[in-house]
């Protein structure tokens, strides 16, 4: 388990151990929707919004 | 094998497939389509030594042109652009199912809310409006009433980008509470689960509740000349159950006795999360052991060439 910082509130945000980047992970403290950038070290900025044409 | 995967984000599904890849030492290459460009001749993307690619695009359009280009450099991926470009429209689907004689909704398009409203009215109430672009039940409707036919059409026409001024209109299947998801690979059934809500929408996105279903012969059936339809590939196959009452019920995750089914999308950039957490399946290890047939069975073509 690792651990960094929400960009949205600076919060600590915990991570499991096989984070990928790209994955989303959500800041426990603000409900941001965050995404991993990189892995070592941990990295997260602020994942992009839902758009229209997402899904399967 | 040495297997692309494009990506704009990391879902459970693609973390499944990651893993699922790794741990057979398949070596992975993830690409993040955002980060690259696409010319005419050649990408940015590192391409040159894949084996295969597989499309796990969460942004349809980014999924249809990164196919497209990459399919025009002689790179291997799966689903091609074909395929994409039909299931990723839903007028195009109905059109490749209706063609293929797969029973499918009846379904009309029409280009101003007054050609609409005309269809609409000959469906009668309920029928439903769809946006011809969208996943996970996003914008669907379930018209009533004239009323609120009048007043989503003028929404959509008024608000919408153009193609929500493509409408897709159709009949309301009065499904038994639920509808079905199948993955299958290039139409061979991998697992399948039951889709229940009170709700109209049975997308798992929304919320529906999920268990195991039976495929039968029927269904069976159905799902392979979907497939074939669409042009094969990873694909959820959803179908709805027909000619019973709306109160039918069946054993837990079995078919409804007398049951036919009507199949009203074929998904390309399938997701397969919920699927295999209600399937006794493993879905992410029977997918890669498709891939791998696939590599190798385009490594073969190569050779014979």
């Amino acid at each position: 388990m690792t651990e960094t910082e929400c960009p949205e509130c600076g919060a600590t945000v915990s991570l499991h151990d096989d984070l990928e980047v790209g994955e989303i992970v959500d800041c426990g403290t603000c409900g941001a929707e965050l995404e991993v950038i990189d892995v070592n070290p941990p990295v997260l900025d602020r994942a992009p919004e839902l758009e229209e044409d997402w899904g399967e | 094998m040495k297997v692309g995967i494009l990506y704009s984000r990391i879902r459970r599904d693609e973390k499944l497939l990651l893993s699922e890849l790794r741990d057979r030492g398949h070596d992975v290459e993830k690409i993040d389509v955002r980060k690259h460009q696409f010319s005419l001749d050649g990408t940015t993307a590192p391409v040159d030594d894949l084996d295969l690619v597989v499309d796990r695009c969460l942004a349809t359009s980014r999924s249809l042109y990164a196919s497209r280009f990459l399919d025009s450099y002689g790179v291997p991926v799966v689903n091609g652009p074909e395929t994409a470009d039909v299931c990723a429209d839903k007028a195009k689907n109905s059109l490749a199912l209706q063609k293929a004689g797969v029973p499918t909704p009846k379904t009309d398009v029409a280009f101003t809310k007054e050609s609409a409203l005309e269809s609409i009215e000959k469906f009668g109430y309920p029928c439903v409006l769809k946006p011809v672009v969208g996943s996970w039940g996003r914008l669907m409707a379930k018209i009533d009433t004239r009323d609120a036919a009048e007043a989503i059409l003028e929404h959509k026409a008024t608000l919408g980008h153009y193609e929500h001024k493509v409408f897709y209109i159709q009949e309301f299947v009065d499904k038994p509470g639920r509808d079905i998801r199948v993955v299958a690979t290039d139409g061979e059934p991998v697992a399948a689960m039951v889709r229940t809500s009170d709700h109209w929408l049975t997308n798992a996105a929304k919320g529906a509740t999920t268990l195991e279903f039976t495929v039968g012969d029927r269904a069976r059936e159905l799902v392979q000349k979907a497939s074939d339809a669409v042009g094969g590939g990873l694909l959820g196959v959803d179908l709805m159950e027909v000619g019973v009452p709306r109160d039918a019920e069946a054993e837990p995750g079995e078919p409804i006795d007398g049951a036919d089914y009507t199949v009203h999308e074929v998904n390309h950039t399938v997701e397969f999360k919920a699927l295999n957490d209600a399937s006794e399946v493993d879905v992410p290890a029977r997918v890669v052991d498709w891939l791998e047939s696939k590599a190798e069975s385009d490594a073969e073509a190569e050779v014979t060439a």
